[in-house]
């Protein structure tokens, strides 16, 4: 016992040992085993948190409210880049900078000209240049901008705002008669300015001025040009409410309070032509607000109802423009009396007199924040150039400042996959076009064509596909004898290794040209084949007589090698002089001239061609194996109750396995939607909505291979493509999914059987 | 049975005979398609590299006759029409087709492009000379023309018959002085630079850890300086033998006649290749494979080799394989083996099998997003502070691509291992844990060993998937030119963040972003046969070893 004891001590010892390296080896494979799924998982979860932000609203929190710095009534409100200094335009001629976070003053100045004169006209001329004009009661008007350095005393950060006057400080006489300008419109690029004034008695005048640079000295000098009155004005004898001027001087919006709008060309200054004469307003309602949207193309009209629109110049096939009423945002409680333009996106403000502010977004026609600041009406608002804070101003002259989280307001559910009526664009359209060199640029996300796109390439390579693998599949798993199969198998294996970037980079650079030169020839081979093939076989077996007994039914697929080969030999052969005598010679060209068919060289036949090769060996596979799985004694039964091979296959072992086909068709499909490669090369990648055959397409996959390695991590355009991920991988594993449970079903059929 | 041929016809209609005929051409075509397109990758490809004979044609240009020296590229036939409306004139009438050849004529510095088409009725006569030269240069593309003088320091040292002789010999010379600078340019400089960069990454880290006192910035002055003298030492050294491969030139009267005069140290080789027998034009053949398979590429990616491609689709290959073989049989083990059973474990099951058909650029889009953007720069900020705002592991690199690779196979390797698994008979296991062994021991003794087979089928279908998918590593680490390769003789020896070559993006780079499509093209031939050789290389491989594995285990099944 004693020798034992420490024996069986050792053994529990040991044995604990091994108890515990099992629990460690469980409690690995355990923590190893969900982690790789939840990896996989993750995908999906990163997917969906990166696509998320895209269709949440605004977010906005009150930063501070003071009394307005320096009184009065401010005509304008605007902020600085960093939102920490502000800017009041007083209607007493005074401007004064304070700090937004407690509306400390930072400075103030009385505009030139306002001690003689009172200003009786004020506009923006350019929100993002921090430029706007005033007209004043004399007939004179004041150019002003506010600008801000950033300084460092004592190593701290200050922003130290000022004035300047890019005309000068003494104001420009518009008027000659020193008539109060009612309202003013100005516009100036490097070579000159236009200016447009309504006057008291309902004209409307335009005075051109000429920047003139002094040969001597460099010095420049204004020169104005005659003053010309628009001859149109308002019925009813109403008087310019409101003037806009877009930045390129093309086009006058002149508009009353009554709604009615003269849209005019000043392309000529000295020849205005009015364009059109619209009612903007409906029954009851008056026009309260008018601004030009960001990049100076459209027109945002406010009434008096709560209703806002956009409007814009759209030229038809004549080369004529008419002004179009583009979408009707969502309508607020109460009439709005400010507005303000983001400066970088298509976005703006609105202030009402319910006290209300709503933040929208044209392209995306959406309503992103509306949130009551105050209970008295609203008289201005400025949006923060980042369009991440805004500041507004009541009718008891308190100032609000608010800070805005306003991130993606350019993607909606519409935007995506609707038709979007983009700027300067003559009707509404699907398009995908996510950057341009311009500045002022509209993003076009519509995700319907990549979308078509990805359909139409995996239709037309299931048009080439399925009928091949599924042929093929039923010959090589019913008729085929096994030693036939034994080559054919791993020959199909090859077809499935063989990377998509090679067939892709055949079927653009060596198909491609191939079928534009025998395309007449293709469509011979397509015609010929069945024919040859049914053809060789009535022969072979009326005529074969001996032959037959040596080879075995399940081999004749191996005689037909050299009949399609020939066939398409014949077909490329006839293929030039069939072209010469049917098409003209061109057989594209003929196509393009004679059906008014487009034809490009890397088009959906080729990838139909290229991507149905890749998917063949998929369906084939999965449809061999669900028709060889048929349980052999169904198939015998038939045969041995009088039905031929043929019909026995038709009746019986198809309807079997056919739910293996359908899985089979399935996943083909899928990868025929998600493939990028082929489509990257073989189509020219453009992102048009067509079915014709001979035209390219740019598909999702190939999108995101081709923008997301430039795309700005974070941006909309970035979390645009990682939506078109996500599309692709939802739709592929619904596809797969349906397959799977399908293909389940069947193998628990073919158990029971 | 009938003796009407109609009625024969009918019944060998209706007993479905021609659908089987169909059947049987549908598999016939499929069948013709892979052979067809993979002979056409391998003739067009391996064609290539063989010299071919450079031609000498008088050639009726307009109202002038030209000379006009090229290899032939291609012939094809052109309609007559196609001519006529492109403007060309002077046609013989009454012919409906031509023949136009592509010829290369090189000298593209002299000429702008390097490829001329001709007319076949234009050629008023043809020749092959035995004394032309085909010259391969480091830039610019191919000479072709006649060798006149070979130069030492601007004095003719032969002309005439014995210019061709002198002409290798100094080759010779000129070809090892450019292996010694590149020797040094390549290795030696970028070993200080490494160096340099090191010490610079190490001062900055000191500094930002308060620790970089005096002392410290002392040592580092002084290394620095160390490394500074050695780069300086090998710059002289460079610029002596820039002057020495510099002595030699060579005179080549080019096909109109001009004299050019060009440094020996541009040439990589040159042949007479309608001097050359038929074996000695093998060994050209074969020494220009072999410049293809181990040279870096020149010229855009145009020209010169693959070898950075193939290292680097080899090297992400095999890293992907460490890292998806344990985790793929790590989850089918716990798939299959310690998972219970039920609703939860099947929808797992039916998931993991559809991954295997999400499209690829989804993973890479994942690999883009979380790992280089939200892994790589959480990693720069916690270990490679000093290198910031340069990103280390933040942007997209060789690690990167290899894990989303695993990613994208991981689903295979679990369905395999799964599969070997559920193949394994319950009575093994249980007469394993009869013998009192723990769940662990049977699974490591007898489970493992026995589905081994299976891992490796698994393994092997992923790294052919891995080998050829190449819109995922798009996004996550392949350039078109890798200036370092990831395998090198700096600590620490590989560089798992570095960006890399690839076969399957180097075709797609060269045959639709390089500016020289035309030139190129063989190149992307040949590296497509090397993409797919490298493919079935692999599978073969595999396979071997999964037979092998199979042959070992057999007694246990």
């Amino acid at each position: 016992m004693a020798q034992l004891t420490p024996l069986a001590a050792q053994a529990a010892a040991q044995r604990r040992y091994r108890a515990l390296k099992d629990s460690i080896a469980r409690w690995t494979v355990a923590v190893g085993g969900v982690a790789v799924v939840g990896a996989l998982l993750m995908i999906f979860v990163y997917l969906a948190a990166e696509v998320a932000p895209l269709f949440r609203g605004a977010d906005a929190a009150k930063r501070a409210e003071f009394a307005a710095p320096g009184g009065g009534h401010a005509l304008f409100v605007a902020a600085e880049e960093q939102a920490e200094v502000g800017v009041r335009f007083i209607d007493d001629g005074r401007v004064v900078f304070f700090s937004l976070d407690d509306g400390r003053i930072l400075g103030a100045q009385r505009l030139p000209g306002t001690d003689q004169a009172r200003i009786v006209s004020a506009q923006v001329v350019s929100e993002s240049g921090h430029e706007y004009a005033f007209g004043l009661s004399d007939g004179r008007v004041v150019l002003v901008r506010h600008d801000y350095r950033d300084t460092f005393p004592e190593g701290k950060r200050v922003v130290e705002p000022s004035l300047s006057f890019p005309l000068g400080e003494t104001p420009l006489v518009v008027d000659e008669q020193g008539r109060p300008l009612r309202r003013i419109a100005l516009q100036r690029e490097d070579d000159g300015l236009l200016i447009a004034a309504g006057l008291e008695d309902g004209a409307n005048v335009l005075v051109p001025f000429a920047l003139e640079t002094s040969f001597l000295d460099d010095s420049t000098t204004l020169a104005r040009g005659a003053a010309i009155e628009v001859p149109q004005r308002f019925d009813h004898g109403a008087r310019a409410d409101f003037l806009l001027l877009n930045p390129e001087r093309e086009w006058l919006f002149a508009a009353a309070a009554d709604g009615e709008l003269l849209f005019i060309d000043v392309r000529d200054p000295t020849n205005p032509k009015l364009l059109s004469r619209r009612q903007l307003a409906h029954e009851g309602e008056t026009l309260s607000a008018l601004g030009l949207l960001g990049g100076g193309i459209s027109v945002i009209a406010s009434f008096s109802s709560g209703r806002t629109e956009q409007w814009f110049p759209v030229r038809d096939a004549n080369n004529r423009y008419s002004l179009r009423k583009v979408r009707e945002l969502p309508p607020g409680d109460g009439s709005v009396n400010a507005l303000s333009m983001e400066q970088r996106r298509k976005g703006f403000v609105t202030a009402d007199e319910s006290g209300q502010v709503s933040i929208y977004y044209t392209t995306s026609e959406r309503l992103l924040l509306r949130e009551r600041i105050s209970s008295l009406p609203l008289r201005a608002i400025g949006v923060a150039p980042r369009a991440n804070a805004f500041v507004a101003e009541d009718s008891s002259g308190t100032t609000f400042v608010w800070e805005v989280e306003n991130r993606f307001p350019q993607v909606s559910w519409q935007a995506l996959w609707g038709k979007v009526w983009y700027e300067s664009y003559p009707e509404p359209d699907y398009i995908w076009q996510s950057s341009s060199a311009s500045g002022d640029f509209e993003p076009k996300l519509s995700l319907a064509p990549l979308s078509f796109g990805s359909l139409k390439a995996a239709l037309y390579a299931m048009l080439f596909a399925i009928p091949l693998a599924l042929m093929g599949a039923i010959y090589t798993a019913y008729f085929m004898t096994p030693a036939l199969r034994q080559v054919v198998k791993p020959a199909v294996e090859v077809m499935a290794a063989l990377p998509s970037v090679i067939l892709g980079f055949l079927a653009g650079l060596w198909l491609a040209p191939f079928l534009e030169q025998y395309l007449p020839g293709i469509f011979l081979f397509l015609l010929l084949l069945p024919f040859g093939i049914v053809g060789f076989g009535w022969c072979w077996d009326r005529f074969a007589g001996r032959l037959r007994a040596v080879l075995p039914e399940g081999a004749l697929g191996a005689l037909l090698i050299p009949v399609v080969i020939l066939v398409g030999f014949l077909a490329m052969g006839l293929s030039r002089p069939v072209e010469l005598l049917l098409f003209a010679g061109n057989m594209p060209h003929w196509l393009t001239t004679e059906l008014g068919i487009d034809y490009d060289q890397r088009n959906a036949l080729v990838v139909g061609i290229a991507m149905g090769f890749a998917v063949i060996p998929i369906i084939f596979s999965i449809a061999e194996d669900a028709i060889f799985g048929v349980p052999n004694h169904l198939s015998n039964g038939s045969l041995a109750l009088g039905a031929t091979p043929w019909q026995t296959l038709a009746l019986v072992v198809l309807p079997t396995a056919s739910p293996g086909i359908f899985s089979a068709v399935m996943i083909g499909l899928g990868r025929a939607v998600g493939e990028t490669m082929i489509v990257l090369m073989a189509t020219g990648n453009t992102p048009v909505m067509d079915m014709n055959l001979f035209e390219g397409m740019r598909t999702l996959a190939a999108n995101i291979a081709v923008e997301m390695p430039e795309s700005e991590v974070g941006s909309a355009h970035y979390r645009v493509l990682c939506l078109a991920a996500l599309v692709l991988f939802a739709f592929t594993f619904v596809l797969n999914t349906i397959a799977e449970v399908v293909r389940q079903r069947l193998r628990e059929k073919y158990s029971s059987l | 049975m009938s003796t009407l041929p109609v009625k024969r016809t009918a019944h060998w209609v209706g007993s479905g005979a021609p659908w089987i005929w169909l059947n049987a051409g549908a598999i016939a075509l499929c069948m013709i398609m892979v052979v067809g397109l993979l002979a056409l990758i391998a003739v067009r490809g391996l064609a290539h590299f063989w010299p071919a004979d450079v031609l000498e044609l008088s050639y009726q240009d307009g109202d002038q006759t030209v000379r006009i020296i090229g290899e032939l590229r291609s012939a094809e036939q052109v309609p007559a029409q196609r001519l006529v409306e492109a403007g060309v004139t002077g046609l013989p009438i009454g012919q409906e087709e031509f023949e136009r050849l592509l010829l290369r004529v090189g000298n593209r510095d002299s000429y702008g492009a390097d490829f001329r088409n001709v007319l076949r009725p234009f050629i008023l006569a043809e020749s092959a000379p035995d004394e032309l030269v085909a010259i391969e240069r480091r830039e610019w593309g191919n000479q072709y023309g006649y060798l006149r003088a070979v130069k030492q320091q601007g004095t003719v040292v032969a002309e005439g018959a014995a210019v061709w002789s002198e002409f290798q010999a100094r080759l010779l010379r000129a070809n090892a002085l450019h292996a010694d600078i590149a020797r040094i340019q390549k290795d030696e400089i970028g070993r200080v630079n490494h160096r340099i960069e090191r010490l610079r990454l190490n001062g900055r880290k000191l500094e930002l850890d308060g620790a970089l006192d005096a002392m410290a910035k002392l040592e580092l002055a002084e290394e620095r300086a160390l490394a500074e003298a050695e780069f300086a030492t090998l710059r002289t050294q460079l610029t002596q033998l820039s002057t020495e491969v510099g002595r030699d030139s060579y005179v080549l009267e080019i096909q109109d006649g001009q004299m050019l005069e060009k440094p020996m140290a541009q040439v990589i080789g040159a042949i007479r290749p309608n001097q050359l027998s038929v074996p000695s034009k093998l060994a050209v053949y074969f020494s220009n494979l072999w410049g293809f398979l181990s040279d870096d590429p020149r010229e855009a990616n145009t020209e010169g080799g693959i070898l950075p491609a193939i290292f680097g689709t080899v090297m992400m290959v095999m890293i992907m394989s460490i890292l998806v073989t344990p985790f793929g049989v790590i989850a089918a083990v716990y798939l299959r083996e310690y998972a219970k059973q039920n609703l939860l474990t099947r929808s797992i099951r039916i998931a993991v099998n559809n991954l295997a058909g999400v499209p690829s650029i989804v993973f890479g889009v994942f690999g883009l997003g979380f790992f280089v953007y939200i892994l790589g720069s959480g990693i720069d900020d916690m270990f490679f502070p000093e290198a910031l705002p340069a990103p280390t592991f933040g942007t997209p690199g060789l690690i990167w691509a290899s894990l989303t690779l695993a990613l994208l196979t991981l689903p295979v390797v679990i369905v395999a291992t799964e599969e070997g698994l559920s193949r394994i008979p319950r009575s093994v296991r249980e007469g394993s844990y009869a013998l009192g062994a723990t769940q662990a021991e049977t699974l490591w003794r007898i489970v493992l060993p026995m589905a081994s087979p299976a891992m490796m089928t698994g393994l092997i279908l992923a790294v052919a998937r891995a080998a050829g998918e190449v819109a995922p590593l798009m996004l996550v680490g392949v350039v078109k030119l890798a200036p370092t390769l990831p395998l090198d003789m700096n600590a620490p020896y590989l560089h798992l963040e570095r960006k890399f070559m690839h076969l399957g993006f180097h075709i797609y780079d060269v045959g639709f972003q390089s500016p020289n499509v035309e030139a190129a093209r063989p190149l992307v031939y040949a590296t497509a046969a090397v993409l797919v050789l490298v493919i079935v290389i692999l599978n073969l491989a595999a396979v071997r070893i999964r037979n092998q594995l199979r042959e070992k285990y057999k007694a246990l099944e």
